[in-house]
This record gives C-alpha cells, sequence and structure tokens, in this order.
C-alpha cells in the first residue's frame, strides 16, 4: 500500500518528534565534545564505580533470578497449589507497582528496624543504604522478566520427553541438565537479558534504597541526575551516551537470542 | 509475528513464543498438572516452599508492608495526610498529566499499530524495535534528552525563550517526559491483535461500500477494543507512576512541579514516612487495579480463542 495514509504520517511524525529528536539531541550534543574529553569524563574514577555498582549488580541479581525465575516458573506451570493462581497474578507487581513506591518499602523492610532488615541486623549485614540494598531494589524490578519469558515455553514442552528419559535410566539430574534445560536456555537468557537491562536502567526505586555515596552504591543513572543537578549538562550526556549505547547492545543481543529461540519453534 | 520485547508488561496477546493461533487443546493453561510419578512429593514441596520463600522476600512482605505502614497510626492519620495540600496539589498535578498523555499516546498507538500491522514494507521489523526503544532507555536518559532539546542551552532554547514559554520545571516538560517513557505501550497491544484478526472484515466492509472512519469505528474498534482497553491501562498506571525522567525535567518544587511519586520520595526524605505511605497506598491500588484488569483481559481473549 504505497499510498501515504493519515496514520502513517501521523506515526512518523509523533516517532520523529517524541523519540528521533530526543536521542539526536543527545548523541549531537555528545558529538560536540571531543573524543579525548568523552573519554575522560567517561571514563573518570567516580564514573567507573558506578559502571562497576551498576553493571555487577545488575548481572549479578539477573543471573539470581534466573535461577529463582526458572524454579518459580516450573512451580507454576507443572504444579497444583492452593493459591497458585493469584502467585502467578502477583509476578506481575513489579511491572504494574510505581518504582518509587518500590524503592519506599523495601527501604524501610530492608532497613536496620524493618521487618526482614532486623533479622540481618544482628549479624553486622546492613542492607538498605548499602550496595545490598541495590542489589534488593534490582532484584524486586527484575523478578518478572524470567519467570514470564520461560511459562509459555515450559507449558509447551512435551512431558513425554523426559518420561522417555526417566524411563530409559536417566537420573534426575541428567535429566533436568540434558533434556529439560537445553530447550529452555534461550528463553531463559533471553529474561536473564532483559531483567539485566531492566535493572541497569532502574532510577527510582535505588535511589531511594541506596545511600548515593560514590564508590560505595551510586548507580550510572543517579550520577547522571546529580550531574543535572549541577548544571554538568556535558558530563550528563557523556555518562547518558554511555548508558544509551549500552542499551542498544544489550537490545540488540535480546534479539538475536529470541531469534535463536524461534529455531526451537518449528 | 512482532518479536517480543522490553514491553515490562507482555500481555495476554503478545507473550513471548506463542503462536498467535493456538489449537483450543494446546492451551491448557488451567488443566490440573500431574506431577510425573518418579518426581516425590518431597520434592514437590520443597521447590514449592522455596519458590513462596523467595517470592514472600522480594514480593509479598514488600507489598504488604506498604498497606500495613499506611494504616499503623489508624484510618484518621492516614485520611488526615490525604488532605494536605501538599499532597492533593502533587494529585491534581499527576491526574493533569495522565490526562493529557494518555488520549495523545493512544492516537498515536492505534496509526502506528495500524501502519505496521496492516503494511508490509522495508524496515518493518527495524520500527517494531525502534518503538520499543523507550522501555530500554533508562527513565533518567529519556529526562536528560527532553533537557536537552527544550532546556535553556538546548536546541530550542532561545526559540522557547523569545516566546517566553516555559517547559524545563514546568509541566510541559513533564508531560513530554511521560509520553516518551509511555510511548509504545498501546502499539504494543493492539499490533497482536490487529495481525491476528486479520483483514477479511475490513476488506468485505469495503466492497461493501463503507467509508474508512466506519469500518475504522464499526469493524476494527470492535476486535482491538480489548487489547486497546489494556494498552490504556499500562499507558495510565505507567503515567502515574513515572518517577525518573519526570523528576529530572521537573525541579521538583512542592505544590508547582510535584507528582505522586516525587511526592512520595520528598516525604521520604523529609522523615515523613507515614505521609509517604499514605501517597504510596494510592498508587499500589492503582497498581492491584491494573493486574485484576490484566486477569480480565486474559481470561475474555482466552474464551475467545477456544
Amino acid at each position: 500500500m504505497p499510498k501515504i495514509s493519515l496514520p502513517w504520517r501521523v506515526t512518523w511524525l509523533y516517532l520523529t518528534l517524541m523519540l528521533f529528536m530526543p536521542i539526536a539531541a543527545l548523541l549531537l550534543k555528545a558529538a560536540s565534545t571531543s573524543p579525548a574529553e568523552f573519554w575522560r569524563i567517561a571514563t573518570d574514577e567516580v564514573a567507573m564505580a558506578t559502571y562497576d555498582v551498576t553493571f555487577v549488580t545488575a548481572l549479578v541479581t539477573a543471573l539470581f533470578n534466573g535461577v529463582f525465575g526458572l524454579l518459580i516458573a516450573w512451580v507454576l506451570v507443572r504444579y497444583e497449589f492452593p493459591g497458585r493462581r493469584i502467585v502467578d497474578a502477583a509476578i506481575d507487581l513489579p511491572f504494574a507497582l510505581p518504582t518509587a513506591v518500590a524503592g519506599l518499602t523495601l527501604a524501610t523492610v530492608y532497613s536496620n528496624n524493618g521487618w526482614i532488615g532486623s533479622l540481618f541486623a544482628p549479624f553486622g549485614i546492613r542492607i538498605a543504604f548499602t550496595r545490598l540494598g541495590v542489589g534488593i531494589a534490582m532484584t524486586f524490578i527484575s523478578l518478572p522478566f524470567v519467570v514470564r519469558t520461560l511459562q509459555p515455553v515450559l507449558q509447551e514442552m512435551e512431558q513425554e520427553l523426559e518420561e522417555a528419559a526417566w524411563s530409559l535410566g536417566a537420573s534426575r539430574q541428567q535429566t533436568f541438565w540434558r533434556v529439560i534445560l537445553p530447550p529452555l536456555m534461550p528463553a531463559l537468557l533471553t529474561g536473564i537479558a532483559l531483567g539485566f537491562s531492566r535493572a541497569v536502567g532502574e532510577y527510582g526505586s535505588i535511589v531511594i534504597i541506596a545511600g548515593n555515596v560514590p564508590f560505595q552504591d551510586l548507580i550510572a543513572p543517579v550520577l547522571i541526575f546529580q550531574r543535572l543537578e549541577q548544571f554538568d549538562y556535558v558530563g550528563a550526556t557523556v555518562l547518558g551516551t554511555v548508558l544509551l549505547l549500552i542499551s542498544l547492545g544489550i537490545l540488540l543481543v535480546i534479539n538475536l537470542l529470541q531469534a535463536w529461540g524461534r529455531q526451537y519453534d518449528a | 509475528m512482532t518479536p517480543s520485547s522490553l514491553n515490562p508488561f507482555p500481555s495476554p496477546n503478545n507473550a513471548p513464543n506463542k503462536e498467535p493461533n493456538k489449537e483450543p487443546n494446546n492451551a491448557p493453561n488451567d488443566l490440573p498438572k500431574v506431577a510425573p510419578q518418579s518426581e516425590s512429593k518431597g520434592l514437590k514441596r520443597v521447590l514449592i516452599g522455596v519458590a513462596i520463600a523467595y517470592l514472600a522476600l522480594v514480593l509479598f512482605i514488600p507489598a504488604l508492608n506498604v498497606f500495613v505502614q499506611a494504616f499503623n497510626r489508624g484510618i484518621g492519620a492516614f485520611f488526615s495526610n490525604l488532605v494536605a495540600p501538599d499532597f492533593t496539589h502533587a494529585v491534581g498535578l499527576t491526574l493533569i498529566i495522565t490526562l493529557i498523555v494518555v488520549p495523545i499516546n493512544a492516537v498515536f498507538g492505534l496509526c502506528a499499530a495500524w501502519a505496521i500491522a496492516r503494511n508490509h514494507f522495508f524496515g518493518r521489523t527495524l520500527l517494531i524495535s525502534l518503538l520499543d526503544l523507550p522501555f530500554s532507555i533508562s527513565p533518567v536518559v529519556a529526562g536528560l534528552m527532553i533537557v536537552l532539546l527544550y532546556g535553556r542551552s538546548g536546541w530550542f532554547g532561545p526559540l522557547l525563550r523569545a516566546a517566553d514559554i516555559q517547559i524545563i520545571f514546568s509541566w510541559p516538560g513533564m508531560v513530554l517526559a511521560t509520553a516518551f517513557v509511555t510511548l509504545p505501550f498501546v502499539a504494543r497491544e493492539v499490533i497482536p491483535v490487529l495481525e491476528e484478526v486479520g483483514t477479511d472484515q475490513e476488506e468485505a466492509a469495503k466492497t461493501l461500500g463503507a467509508k474508512d472512519w466506519e469500518i475504522f469505528w464499526r469493524v476494527t474498534m470492535p476486535n482491538i477494543r480489548w487489547g486497546l482497553l489494556y494498552g490504556l491501562l499500562l499507558t495510565n498506571s505507567r503515567a502515574m507512576g513515572e518517577f525518573g525522567a519526570v523528576a529530572v525535567v521537573s525541579g521538583n518544587i512542592i505544590r508547582k512541579t510535584q507528582t505522586l511519586p516525587l511526592f512520595i520520595e520528598e516525604s521520604y526524605k523529609q522523615y515523613q514516612t507515614q505521609v509517604a505511605f499514605s501517597a504510596a497506598v494510592l498508587l499500589a491500588l492503582l497498581a492491584v487495579v491494573t493486574l485484576v484488569f490484566k486477569e480480565i483481559v486474559e481470561r475474555r481473549t482466552k474464551i475467545k480463542q477456544t
């Protein structure tokens, strides 16, 4: 349909105004700094420390959610137990709950005198206002991704394969590693990558639960915010560009993972 | 089939890796699951227990905490927090921004969904990926982009100053930031429905002489209404709850540019935890409504398919 219709024009106009122009503004502003200057700002001490906190913590929580997400998806798909439907529906809560509310309640529950934090405080473990708190917030917001990407794949998996493996004498471990896990791998990795991507960009819940101290629990998005508050637009832009490029990279990886996953569909 | 994406709300219609046209006997989410015999009851109990314990630590206890904290000084204290002027102003501003953003993004979402689902063109997959970008960009970076466009030293800065229009540190900037982060929701929900419905009915209406607008309102709309409604609800939920992007452009001026999420953070920072939780309950209820509605839509679409 080569005719240029109204919806077609609205789509491109809106995308240009709302999406392409803002991205162009960021990239052109970043391009206006010299490469040496860009590199200096992007790799200065404080920035490097925020990458460490942001990406390493996000990766650890994503993997953590990978393991537990697989377990939760398995339990929800394969087992029948009272309250299963409610638990299933509640998995989406981190998608629907505003991040400010999540940060507020996590900071309270995991503070030294909170419901859960007080259990750890006697052992000298502080959770809120430390990097552990950042990890908890990231775990909360990225929890649903692995569960939701795995569920449909698990549902379509044929149990006969497992039964065949058992009847041929495979042990439970062998069945899990050789029969169950391989077809789940693309979906599992996609879920982990989605969760990682979400955790890397998260701002609201982390700024509340963390102490936001450089070199300890300051994440990259909060550093961007702080630089903007000091009207350091160049500093903010450089960091923002680094984050944008990394999220584009993750997006590419996710698309490749999904293409890999579709091979199993056939 | 559209590739599933960073959509934080995978809808019933575009769950990843799900074939659009399922055979009825292939979709039994609800049939009782029979554990294979060789799996012992003990293992099953342990797995369920670990899963629930993990969810309790990360999800259930924090969610319960919102309501307990809000009401632990009684209903009276709760309601007196809800009539404070700073709070009511934040609610008002949140509602205004949402009322502007939701219709705009609904119109765009419908146009984009139609353009993508009803046309096959070069770069279609790329366009779908582009549409998802707001989901993968950090909200703070999104806010930064708006500042770089409309701020004092931004592209349109001189122009706006000459016309005496303020966008950053004012509500128009907050509308732009909110519209940016909620841009994909409606299109994301409507595209799979449009693809599934196909073009037969629309073509039939056309040969019978219906005009484009008639076809849209009387043929297409009834088919996509549940997907559209769910997309609107997600847009609404995110618009009311958006924090990072709005925080960057707002300047967080009390009784001027403070939305509900910003109000929550500010109250918490001022050690008024009680006030913060009273406001948080409202947003938490919104989240619960969204989830309940999701369940309803999921069941509707399931009934239709079988």
